[in-house]
């Protein structure tokens, strides 16, 4: 399994990211991606830009075990996360996850898993800048429950 | 010494992104921010004991039981909110 992981200020090309995912192996039959941006609102406040930091160092760290879970659970290729950090304005990409199966299943399902365990495992922190001030953001419940799904769901398919 | 760093919000309420501080032997996560506590006021306290606070040592998430020694590094942060 490929798997790269990098944290920069730049932005990303999703094409090049995803053509470098179907690069890896003559086997690949499905690439999935998932890319985050960065929205106008949030929380029904206006939003004019966003701040991320890291922990760098544990955050690569976390992002690969994350990586190296999901290729357990499902057949993965070759898989890229890339997040953002810095200031960063409304419509900018912020994050993103892909990964190159050998079906879309996996690819799909692997590709959800990785977000988001990122989302409420990964060590980054948001703070908005809004009409209202700063303000840093608090995990969602809705993304703890999210990701808790996974661990519920022992039916998913696994890799063979 | 052990290295500690503060992140996001904790780091801008403390003042502080980073310390290093002499541990007795033996010291835990616990006993660090008790000797932080005794240095740097109840400001600390609170801050540091809210209950979302993580810790992590050496890059690990970790309990406040853990054991620390000279050389480690000791981050504190809240919740993460990446994505």
């Amino acid at each position: 399994m490929f798997s790269t992981i990098r944290i920069q200020t730049a932005a990303f090309d999703v094409g090049a990211e995803t053509r470098v995912l179907g690069q890896v192996s003559s086997q690949v039959g499905a690439i999935t991606s998932f890319t985050g941006l960065v929205r106008d609102i949030n929380d029904d406040a206006g939003v004019s830009s966003l701040y991320l930091e890291h922990y760098p160092g544990m955050t690569e760290r976390q992002l690969a075990e994350i990586v190296a879970e999901a290729a357990e659970r499902w057949q993965v290729l070759a898989a890229t996360v890339i997040h953002r950090v810095g200031e960063l304005r409304p419509t900018d990409p912020i994050v993103f996850v892909g990964v190159a199966s050998l079906h879309r299943g996996d690819a799909f399902q692997a590709c959800e898993y990785i977000i988001d365990y990122l989302k409420t495992r990964a060590a980054f922190w948001k703070k908005e800048q809004t009409e209202a001030g700063a303000r840093w953001l608090t995990t969602r419940d809705s993304d703890l429950k999210t990701a808790a799904n996974w661990q519920a769901d022992d039916a998913s398919p696994k890799k063979s | 010494m052990v290295k500690v760093i503060f992140f996001a919000s904790l780091r801008e309420n403390l003042g502080t992104a980073e310390l290093q501080v002499a541990v007795p032997e033996p010291a835990s996560v616990a006993s660090l921010v008790t000797q932080l506590v005794a240095v740097y006021g109840d400001h600390w306290a609170l801050e540091l004991n809210r209950d979302n606070v993580l810790v992590a040592v050496n890059q690990a998430l970790a309990e406040r039981h853990q054991v620390i020694v000279a050389g480690d590094e000791v981050a504190f942060f809240p919740p993460v909110t990446g994505g």
